[in-house]
């Protein structure tokens, strides 16, 4: 296969299975695209006479999705560019069929003002692979106390505004960052723990955690934080979007909050649906994540809030450390795990087991972020971004961390088999990854 | 002269083989090398109360004593053990000298690894430490506590110590009093001596018991008197005393006076009971000087012994590994 170079040629992509949550199909079809969006979706066998100038990418009945929509990836750039730049990030990406990543403001500097938000974009366009948008802090160097200038880094292109791993602490200025944004509708984002509970915690804790000599922060943290800050939504009325639940008494929370019609809408990460706190095992820093892996109930948990759709988004909480900050011992390792790679296929394995259904996960990587975020990408329609990707549903595959397109291997996936395979991606009717 | 005890030739002259290449955790071991472990440790016991204590068991292999924390008590004791055996024991103490400035402890490991040690005894105040080391090593890596996970050759050692007490590990109602959360040792203790068929009991504040600790199949005790009551031995944890200041207790004298062991505490126990401490004590902190200097019925002299020859029944155990490879 060769890569096109989008040189205004249409493109059609036949014979291939649609998948398309925004519109619920899920059936033969074909897209034609022209001038970097899709100008027909065909739906049904027959995809009708093509004019002789269109080329024609024949899918051989692989499966066509829109293009993964990922709004927690982490890079190095700026200020730690050995872990991972934002090219080497996007080259993950497209290999992992990814179409648009939201990076997250806690690097150095910090993106906290709109000069950084500018530097983000810029370099996304100079690396043309796939779609970059920053998330500004929602404090000044995120570290809780100041806002940040959230309407002019809005202006200036972020998508919303969080800050990242560090919790807002206090609850006065939690209150004036969710009142402020909402005046200009910047999305807030927050993930929940008490940190006077998690501060040192390398584990969930448990007796796993206990029979390992681990530092470890009970799962009820998660839930205690998630209640104040739905209490402020409620004081407030601003939209936020709670950042990776991963246990059973926050979902429970959570699930009353919406139930009582709170704006809020709930993400989950790739390695709380995938792991739990046993796959650490011997102490194995790969599996050292932010929030910690759980207990199996808490898995379980999560799995079926995706399946009901109580979580609506999934993300790959790409995290990216290189081997000298993994391989120390388990408490002093640093957490995080790469994932944009392994996200379709790890998402996969919940249709393969027949947990979720395909239509809901793609569902959770595509329509439903972009809607969140007001992006035209993460849907087959007219019009819309022609951002795809074709992949082969049942091709198994072994991952090989130390094959890994991104610059950190820190992969928990590392030796797991998994079916999926990206066989293409497009990003703007431009092949960018040809598997 | 070397003369060795009879029965600790009898014990090395039995065919069995320690198949593990590293003595990282109890959870490795099985019965059979537990009680191989103790009868050679028991040989070792006579041995060095012997006037000749030197054997060449281990002549020709060098030991390192690679200390990231601090510890006279264990490091010395690895290093008589490993020098009653014949074998060159070199003390690193990476903290003091240049070797881990900047240092991780993968490229200390490695370093270390490249002089060709035999035998690298590790103590780490991380869990899990002693793991990662060996798995980057060529020698043979021997846990001496890391973190707040394990230090088998103190369980071994106060087997021994049982052992020799009772005649018998099985059946014994064991309490283990104190610190239970941030102690390594309680861990080790709690796997081997229910390996070996003893009935273990946690005694402390529900601050210093692990979370979930009642899955480990022991009862736990918030009242010491319950918790004692007619148990045949005692083993009293080190508490840190800056964790009794208000964080994990109120204070030293609220600590001593609901959780410290004194005579009054200790009519509970079964009236033959003994009491243990792996040491360094706080006196009239956990433990009352009255209890713990009373030889009829304090075995925390004997352990600091039985350290010695069950370090060199682990030493002789791996090395013996290393000469069938």
């Amino acid at each position: 296969m060769t890569l096109s170079q989008g040189d205004g040629r249409p493109t059609a992509f036949t014979n291939v299975r649609l998948l398309d949550p925004a519109s619920g199909y899920d059936g033969p079809g074909a897209i034609v695209v022209g001038d970097g969006v899709i100008t027909d979706v065909v739906k049904g066998q027959d995809a009708g006479p093509l004019s002789s100038d269109i080329d024609v990418v024949d899918g051989r009945g692989a499966l066509l999705l829109p293009g993964l929509v990922d709004i927690r990836v982490k890079t190095g750039e700026p200020g730690a560019e050995t872990k991972e730049t934002l090219k080497s990030a996007a080259l993950a990406a497209a290999a992992g069929g990814v179409t648009t990543i939201v990076v997250q403001p806690d690097t150095h500097p910090v993106v906290d003002e709109p000069s950084v938000v500018d530097f983000i974009l810029r370099r996304a366009r100079d690396i043309e692979l796939v779609n970059v948008y920053p998330a500004g802090a929602a404090t000044k160097g995120c570290e809780g106390l100041r806002m940040a200038e959230i309407g002019l880094m809005a202006e200036a292109g972020c998508l919303y505004v969080t800050d990242a791993d560090r919790p807002i602490v206090d609850s006065k200025v939690m209150r004036r960052v969710l009142s402020y944004a909402r005046s200009f509708g910047v999305l807030v984002a927050h993930r929940p723990t008490d940190p006077w509970l998690s501060n040192g915690a390398a584990a969930s804790e448990g007796e796993f955690a206990s029979r390992m000599g681990l530092p470890a922060v009970p799962a009820i943290a998660e839930k205690i934080m998630l209640e104040r800050d739905l209490a402020l939504v409620e004081l407030t009325g601003a939209r936020l979007m709670v950042d990776q639940l991963t246990t059973a008494a926050a979902l429970e929370s959570f699930r009353r909050g919406r139930d009582r019609g709170l704006p809020v809408i709930a993400t989950t990460s790739i390695n709380h649906l995938s792991f739990n706190e046993l796959d650490i095992g011997d102490y194995r820093t790969f599996c050292k994540v932010e929030p910690p892996l759980r207990s199996e109930d808490d898995r379980q948990a999560v799995i079926e809030a995706v399946a009901s759709g109580l979580i609506s988004v999934i993300v790959s909480a790409h995290a990216p450390a290189p081997a000298e900050d993994k391989r120390l011992p388990y408490d002093e390792a640093a957490p995080g795990a790469v994932g944009l790679q392994t996200l379709l296929p790890a998402l996969l394995a919940f249709h393969h087991e027949g947990r979720i259904p395909l239509i809901d996960l793609i569902r959770a990587v595509t329509c439903a972020p972009a809607d969140l975020l007001g992006l035209p990408a993460g849907r087959l329609a007219k019009g819309a971004p022609a951002d795809l990707v074709l992949c082969d549903l049942n091709a198994p595959l072994r991952v090989d961390a130390d094959k890994l397109v991104s610059k950190s291997k820190n992969s928990p996936f590392d030796g797991r088999r998994l079916q999926g395979k990206v066989l293409r991606t497009v990003v703007a009717g431009r092949t960018v990854f040809a598997g | 002269m070397n003369t060795t005890p009879s029965g600790l030739n009898e014990v090395l002259q039995r065919t069995f083989s320690f198949p593990k290449r590293h003595f990282l955790s109890v959870t490795d071991l099985n019965e059979v090398e537990v009680a191989n472990l103790l009868d050679l440790a028991d040989g070792f016991v006579a041995l060095n109360r012997q006037h000749s204590k030197k054997l060449d068991l281990l002549k020709g292999r060098t030991l390192m004593n690679l200390f990231f924390e601090n510890s006279t008590r264990t490091q010395s004791s690895f290093e008589l053990a490993g020098k009653r055996l014949g074998a060159d024991v070199v003390n690193m103490s990476p903290r003091s000298s240049s070797i881990s400035k900047g240092e991780t402890l993968i490229d200390t490991a490695v370093t270390l690894n490249a002089m060709q040690p035999d035998l690298l005894v590790v103590r780490h105040a991380s869990s899990g430490a002693a793991s990662l080391l060996s798995q980057k090593v060529t020698c043979s890596v021997v846990n001496a506590g890391d973190g707040q996970h394990e230090h088998p050759t103190q369980a071994l050692l106060d087997a021994l110590s049982m052992r020799r007490a009772f005649g018998r590990i099985a059946g014994l109602s064991v309490a283990i009093c104190g610190d239970v959360l941030h102690s390594r040792v309680a861990r080790s203790n709690i796997a081997l001596l229910q390996m070996l068929g003893a009935e273990v009991r946690l005694v402390g504040p529900p601050t210093l018991i692990p979370a979930a600790a009642d899955r480990w199949n022991v009862a736990i005790h918030h009242d010491m008197r319950d918790g004692i009551k007619g148990c045949d031995v005692v083993m009293m944890l080190r508490l840190q005393l800056e964790r009794m200041d208000g964080v994990m207790a109120p204070s030293q004298r609220e600590y001593f006076r609901f959780f410290g062991l004194d005579r009054e505490k200790l009519a509970f126990a079964a009236p033959h009971v003994r009491v243990m401490h792996p040491g360094p004590m706080n006196r009239g902190v956990e433990i009352d000087s009255d209890v713990a200097d009373d030889l009829s019925v304090s075995l925390i002299q004997d352990q600091v012994e039985m350290g010695v020859a069950a370090r060199m029944a682990v030493l002789t155990s791996l090395s013996a590994r290393l000469d069938n490879d």
